[in-house]
């Protein structure tokens, strides 16, 4: 602490070049926490998948359907406490540009399976009596300013037509990472009407969803699902959710590698500037550092002034990247819909690496400062002429 | 009694290139407490090398320098480090401040490696600075004084630990003939009434004349000495 008005004083000797180092470190900061909270954005499905969840689908794509007959021989498996299914709808609300995920969901079903959807016993009756209910995130409720009783029409595209709901319930998360932006509606209002109109696309499924009795049983539940329907004209391949929407991300894999090596490259990038700028700070103090050594400083304590002037000017830095990431990230998220990402938030994760960047950068720009001015004799460095 | 400085058989060469090319050879001189010392030579003579080497900021290539009992050339990196910052105080002739810091805090610079409080650190400060005549100049920075000025704070720094053993490579080398004569007279003063032993590394035979003894040096040896 007592070298610390000297550290400070070093820090801004240059100011100009101190507060483009900052500007740039807190720069460098932000573009990593923005990339950081995408990438930890998309992965939010995953960390919120419920381990006792398991995801039955088409074995050749999920693009494909089910029968609706297999529910009953899947309930049947031993370990499996509760089944339900589901079709994605797709369609358009208002405009395109409206992204957010609407299921046709089995009304009696759906949200025994997925408890952590909180919604008031009332609505959940509701939904499930009227044909044409449906039930909606609280996010998309707050994004769409809707409420209970408010109509909904949606314009179909992979089930063409008009669709008219009438909201009956809202839905809240119980937990942070849970996506309240889903619209949800009964899957026999769809049946009924691809029936009339497409009599060949009927009874189908998207993709069931069952709840197990014990998550170390999931392998092997999936297996013997997946046995049940060997050989027949629509083969399953059954996995945990989370699992399931591993291999839903992995499409977007190489976008999401890209963006991983971006911001690790952002911080390699913004530790050279520094330790350029520390590089040139300890080159020009050379002499100083000579002076310092006469008088009694030894290598050690130069060594914690010069690292302590690098901690310095990165802490500064991350902390106003810090600040400005926080608004940054609100004003992407108000930016994009809100269905691209259910959950777009600065994880504790990204905090944390963050954080360890920051140190990490003021620690490694120090190393080389730090070895000329200890490698320096006090004579060579007294001639030192800069 | 023994001599505050013992300078026995001292040799020194550096390598440049592969080459060796000696400095100082073969030196021995005794240094009293209290004494004023002024090393006289022409340049390329290792006077400076030989105060380097007495105030332990270079090693010799052989031979001792003992400092009040103390071999020099045998202490580690940090001993020696620590042994600076207790027993020599060091004018340069560019002052050599730290252009960033006021008077005060260049002058309390060395107190920082001490253990010193805050209102014992600042109370040696003024004293150091009250002495070099520059009490009222605390809060400036060195480029708001003249040379002289800059000068006599480097002395403050110097003295601001109170060590036995001040050694100045020409102190007076950047200065007018009126601040040189001031900075002469501080030194006199700092040698007659606080007993500080100088040894002055200079060009300037009416600087060496405000020493007690002259000791001339040619080509890394000892040539004579005169009072």
């Amino acid at each position: 602490m007592k070298f610390l008005k000297l550290i400070l004083k070093n820090a801004f000797r240059h100011k100009v070049r101190a507060t483009l180092t900052i500007i740039g470190i807190a720069v460098a900061v932000t573009a990593f926490g923005v990339l950081r909270t995408v990438v930890t954005a998309w992965y939010v499905g995953v960390d919120a998948a419920a381990s006792n969840r398991l995801i039955t689908r088409q074995a050749i794509s999920f693009i494909f359907p089910l029968p609706y007959a297999y529910k009953e021989k899947i309930a049947a498996v031993p370990g499996i406490e509760a089944i339900s299914f589901m079709n994605w709808f797709g369609g358009v609300y208002l405009d395109k540009k409206n992204f957010f995920a609407r299921m046709a969901v089995d009304a009696e079903t759906a949200f025994d399976v997925y408890p952590e959807f909180l919604i008031a016993p009332d609505q959940l009756a509701t939904f499930k009596a009227e044909r044409n209910a449906c039930v909606i995130g609280a996010e998309l409720a707050k994004q769409y300013n809707l409420k209970i009783g408010d109509p909904m029409s949606l314009d179909g595209d992979i089930y063409p037509g008009r669709w008219d709901f009438v909201i009956r319930g809202i839905y809240t998360p119980k937990f942070d990472n849970t996506d309240a932006t889903q619209m949800f509606f009964q899957w026999n209002y769809l049946n009924e009407r691809i029936l009339q109109d497409m009599p060949q696309r009927a009874n189908d499924v998207g993709w069931y969803v069952t709840r197990i009795t014990n998550p170390d049983d999931a392998a092997t539940i999936s297996s013997q699902i997946d046995e049940l329907f060997m050989n027949s004209s629509a083969e399953t391949k059954s996995e945990t959710e989370g699992e399931f929407t591993r291999g839903f991300i992995s499409a977007s894999g190489a976008i999401l590698g890209a963006m991983n090596f971006m911001s690790f490259t952002i911080v390699a990038i913004i530790m050279l500037v520094l330790a350029n700028t520390m590089m040139m700070s300890a080159r020009e103090r050379t002499r100083e550092y000579a002076i310092l050594k006469t008088l009694g400083f030894s290598v050690p304590q130069i060594s914690w002034l010069i690292l302590g002037e690098s901690l310095v000017l990165s802490i500064l830095g991350g902390a106003l990247g810090l600040l400005l990431t926080a608004p940054l990230v609100k004003g992407f998220a108000a930016a994009v819909p809100k269905g691209w990402f259910p959950v777009f938030k600065i994880e504790p994760i990204t905090m944390a690496l963050l954080i360890a960047a920051v140190i990490f950068i003021g620690l490694a720009s120090a190393i080389f400062p730090i070895r000329r001015a200890a490698s320096t004799s006090i004579v060579d460095g007294m001639r030192f002429m800069g | 009694m023994p001599h505050l400085i013992e300078i026995k058989a001292l040799a020194k060469s550096y390598w440049r290139d592969g080459f060796e090319i000696p400095v100082l050879n073969n030196i021995n001189i005794n240094v009293e407490k209290g004494d004023y010392l002024a090393l006289m030579g022409p340049s390329g003579s290792g006077k400076s090398t030989l105060l380097n080497l007495i105030a332990g900021i270079d090693r010799p290539s052989k031979g001792e320098v003992v400092v009040d009992g103390t071999n020099i050339a045998k202490l580690g990196e940090s001993e020696l480090a620590r042994w600076r910052a207790n027993n020599i105080g060091f004018i340069f002739q560019f002052y050599n401040l730290i252009p960033v810091l006021t008077a005060y805090d260049n002058v309390g610079l060395p107190l920082l490696l001490t253990k010193l409080g805050k209102a014992e650190q600042k109370k040696h400060i003024e004293t150091a600075l009250s002495i070099v005549g520059l009490g009222d100049r605390m809060k400036h920075y060195p480029k708001q004084l003249s040379g002289g000025q800059e000068q006599r704070v480097a002395i403050a720094r110097a003295i601001v630990t109170d060590p036995q053993i001040l050694v100045a490579d020409e102190p007076t080398g950047d200065l007018d003939r009126n601040s040189a004569e001031e900075i002469l007279t501080l030194m006199k003063r700092l040698n007659e009434e606080f007993g500080k032993t100088i040894i002055m590394v200079t060009h300037d035979p009416h600087a060496a004349e405000s020493a007690k003894k002259t000791l001339n040096l040619e080509k890394g040896d000892l040539i004579g000495s005169s009072k």
